[in-house]
């Protein structure tokens, strides 16, 4: 469904990813774990093309993605969703939703407002805000809700649990479960292995944006010299 | 009483076409973050395709068709503008753009003398509303009543269509995070065109519905900037209810001006902008913009060293080549060469606030004829002796930068570009209008040097002497600790601020120091010339200057002066033609796409890639 093959990185001169790279099958929840500056939001932005990798490629439903310019991307159903969240602040929560919307997509489902309001009931009551005015777990459920407009097979999710309350953080794994479980596929980066491992099957783990693990969760369990060396206690 | 009402409706009519224009160039703004300088161009297409139109098209009907019509059309205008000149530089720096802009200005100069010729156009009175009606009274031009009804329905459909649109929506969320708009899967080029294609069209619309309360003429591309920047700064850039607001404000303040005091119009305007800039420094309905660029181009800046001794050998031997002109060139190569002395004097007073500074002024003409017009005013009105007026003419400019300086600072970026060129076009205002002081468009004459400076080889000497010694005087203080306090001030107003540079004051004085230089320039010109026009003082001129800067390439110390020399002998060259503004306009577009280094940068980066070229040593 998705592969990433031996893409290299730069800002600037700094080298940031190296030959990294990862499959992602489809239905799957793979899990893309490091530290804090391991190079996990790079990886997404190089799949959106956000940052545009050197050299390697980025496989989406076997076409290439290198290149494209990011609306295409996503109008392939590829969707993305921001660590800093960038949600519109000016705009009101539905309007967010307005913007993410995009036409039905075979394979994946159809999302409306309403059935985002059922998903985040916290959002229905503030459909009529502005971002601005959202707390900060609300501002993540809209950010999800937004690239959800678009219909995606894919989500790419940046950090959700990032900076968010206990419970909000465990709503976002059911959220997550619930929409494995419609079909869509997911790459989620995390620093949070407790987190990872209740919704993920499979999980990458980068150090200085090189891979240094590619398995299952129960085998990284069964590891926990890799644990400990690469992720934060 | 009644008087009073008849003020405000004539003011509220006024206010119509100013209040489209600046909507649209607020729209455009707003999600390209591209000021369009050129709007004022779409303004004045808008009026000349509107006349041309109401000429063929009969009756009432083909009168609001010919102004419906005018806008569609210079929508599409502008939809090849932003497709053509805009979309291979809107990851620029802003300088690159705001200078496209200007070759879309210079083109559009020319296109229109040619299609439409110098003469002004009057504009035809609109069918069945030719008369007046009595409204307490007092005469109230029909039309008037027309553009009171017409300005609150567009600005309603307008306001429609951005808050309960989808369009709407994605053009506000593109204001704010273009990128993640698509991310989301909105193609942007798209948008920035329908934009753009809404923002000119509403540019024409204001061309061709003031054209019964004036006409069309050459000169509207220009003048419309400075009560057009004044309402969007004082509006609040982006916002539509600002400039609504703003335009009816300033309009019907012009016209109780007009009433009232006659002579000061222009500057009751100025005055009006500097009181809410006082109070709210992003205009009435506007927000805090992130700083723009600052002039800054492509890769970081190479630290500027001072010269190595080979350079210095080549400046130290040009300048003896220049000092030996009179041996081998005829006077006319003197005068030649004493007017590109002077220009690049100018121009390298400007490359210092840009470069250096940061400062992107749209204005340094200013400073460069008002020099000259201190000079012109002190010996035409105080009998001044030449050496006298030529030493007062670079303090009085410098003086006028501080003050206008003053204003101006208190904003950045595309803020404080558009405050500078408005308050130039304040001061080209002053000369123009005040004719009894300046001699107004027939400028101030018979303004010669000394008795010991009347000879041309003389005077060659004088202005060699003071353009290089000017020239190195910025360049030593570009290397002096205030020179590294205003680059740290450009680079990051944060940290210059915490190792204790007091940014706001060192960028005053620069912009100060740099209008001295500028004025000094002017008053070497008035007496090399021995006449000063309002010409001096121009939009146009102030852009020649930006231009050479951007020929020359902003981050080079030398790019002020190598642009000049290049620009000069473009001009020459070009200046044969009748239409060389529409040569200079696309050359400048094609520099812009195509050598955005500018032609010492482009050099360098060429030098580098042929030869390896060991790290640095030229200036
Ligand atoms: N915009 C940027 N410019 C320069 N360096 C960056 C930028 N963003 C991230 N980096 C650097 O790239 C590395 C990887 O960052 P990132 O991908 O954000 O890591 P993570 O998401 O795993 O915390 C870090 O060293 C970070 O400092
Ligand atoms: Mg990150």
């Amino acid at each position: 469904m998705f592969e990433v093959e031996k893409i290299n990185s730069f800002y600037g001169k700094a080298h940031v990813l190296r030959d990294l790279s990862f499959s992602v099958p489809h239905g799957k929840v793979v899990a893309l774990l490091g530290r804090n500056g391991a190079g996990k939001s790079t990886t997404m932005k190089s799949i959106i093309q956000l940052v545009r990798p050197a050299s390697g490629s980025v496989l989406f439903q076997g076409q290439q993605m290198i290149g494209l310019p990011p609306h295409k991307i996503a109008k392939l159903g590829l969707g993305y969703v921001p660590e800093e969240r960038r949600i519109f602040t000016d705009l009101t929560v539905s309007e967010n939703l307005m913007v993410g919307l995009q036409p039905p997509r075979d394979g994946a489902v159809t999302w409306t407002q309403d059935m985002l309001f059922d998903l985040f009931p916290n959002l229905a009551e503030r459909r009529n805000n502005r971002g601005k005015a959202l707390s900060g777990g609300e501002q993540q459920m809209l950010t999800i809700a937004r690239t959800l407009m678009g219909n995606p097979r894919f989500v790419l999710l940046d950090e959700p649990s990032e900076g968010v309350a206990p419970v909000i953080v465990e709503q976002m794994a059911q959220v997550i479960k619930q929409l494995k479980s419609e079909g869509l596929t997911i790459l989620l980066s995390e620093q949070n292995l407790h987190f990872a491992q209740a919704v993920a099957d499979l999980a990458v783990i980068i150090e200085g944006g090189a891979q240094v693990y590619f398995g299952t969760l129960q085998d990284l369990g069964a590891h926990p010299e890799i644990r400990d060396a690469y992720l934060a206690a | 009483m009644e008087f009073f009402v008849a003020q405000i409706l004539t003011g509220l009519a006024n206010a119509s076409s100013l209040f489209l224009v600046a909507c649209g160039l607020s729209l455009i703004f707003g999600v390209t973050r591209i000021v369009n300088f050129a709007h004022g161009s779409l303004y004045m297409l808008g009026a000349y395709i509107g006349y041309s139109l109401m000429q063929v098209l009969p009756g009432m009907i083909g009168f609001w068709g010919a102004i419906l019509l005018a806008g569609v059309i210079v929508g599409v205008i502008g939809v090849a503008i932003e497709m053509l000149v805009l979309r291979p530089v809107y990851r620029a720096p802003e300088l690159f753009q705001l200078v496209a802009t200007f070759g879309v200005i210079l083109v559009i100069q020319d296109l229109a003398l040619i299609i439409w010729g110098p003469e002004d156009l009057l504009g035809p009175r609109a069918p069945g509303l030719r008369g007046v009606v009595r409204i307490m009274g007092e005469p109230i031009p029909k039309y008037d009543i027309a553009l009171l009804v017409i300005t609150p329905l567009v600005a309603v459909a307008l306001w429609y269509l951005i808050t309960r649109t989808r369009v709407g929506v994605l053009v506000r969320a593109a204001t704010q995070d273009r990128e993640m708009v698509g991310a989301l899967g909105v193609n942007q080029a798209w948008l920035f065109t329908g934009v753009f294609a809404l923002g000119s069209a509403l540019a024409g619309l204001g061309g061709a519905l003031q054209l019964p309360k004036g006409g069309a003429d050459l000169m509207m591309d220009f003048n419309i900037l400075p009560p057009l920047f004044v309402v969007v700064v004082v509006g609040g850039m982006g916002s539509l209810p600002g400039a609504y607001l703003a335009a009816i404000i300033i309009s019907v303040l012009n016209v109780f001006g007009v009433a009232y005091m006659p002579q000061s119009t222009l500057v009751l305007m100025f005055v009006v902008m500097i009181v809410v800039l006082m109070i709210r420094p992003y205009g009435l309905f506007g927000r805090e913009e992130v700083a723009g660029e600052h002039g800054q181009a492509g890769e970081p800046e190479r630290p500027i060293k001072p010269a190595s001794d080979k350079i210095r050998l080549l400046v130290t031997a040009g300048i003896v080549i220049l000092a030996l002109l009179p041996l081998y060139g005829s006077s006319f190569a003197q005068v030649l060469t004493t007017d590109i002395l002077i220009f690049c004097l100018f121009a390298a007073s400007l490359h210092f606030l840009l470069g250096l500074g940061g400062m992107v002024s749209f204005g340094h003409a200013a400073y460069y004829g008002g020099g000259a017009y201190v000079a012109a005013l002190l010996v035409t009105h105080a009998g001044s002796p030449m050496e006298l007026a030529f030493i007062l003419a670079p303090l009085g400019a410098g003086l006028a930068a501080l003050v206008i300086g003053w204003v101006c600072l208190r904003l950045t970026g595309v803020y404080f570009a558009m405050l500078t060129l408005a308050f130039a076009q304040l001061l080209w205002s002053l000369v123009f209008q005040w004719g009894t002081v300046t001699g107004g468009d027939d400028g101030l004459i018979n303004i010669w040097p000394a008795e010991w400076l009347k000879d041309t080889t003389i005077y060659f000497y004088f202005a060699l002497f003071f353009a290089v010694g000017g020239i190195l005087v910025m360049r030593h203080v570009a290397h002096s600790p205030f020179g590294y306090a205003l680059r740290a001030a450009r680079d990051s107003e944060r940290q210059a601020e915490a190792t204790g540079i007091n940014t706001k004051q060192v960028q005053l004085l620069a912009f100060g120091f740099a209008g001295m230089m500028g004025g000094l320039a002017g008053a070497l010109f008035v007496f090399s010339k021995g006449s000063v026009f309002p010409n001096e003082l121009e939009i146009a001129r102030s852009f020649d200057a930006l231009i050479v800067v951007f020929l020359g390439g902003v981050k080079t110390l030398s790019g002020g002066v190598v642009g000049a020399g290049v620009f000069k002998a473009i001009e020459d060259v070009l200046t044969r033609f009748e239409y060389w503004r529409l040569i200079m306009g696309l050359l400048i577009i094609f520099v812009v796409i195509l050598a955005p280094d500018g032609i010492v940068g482009s050099l360098r980066k060429a030098a580098r890639r042929v030869g390896g070229l060991k790290a640095g040593g030229e200036e």
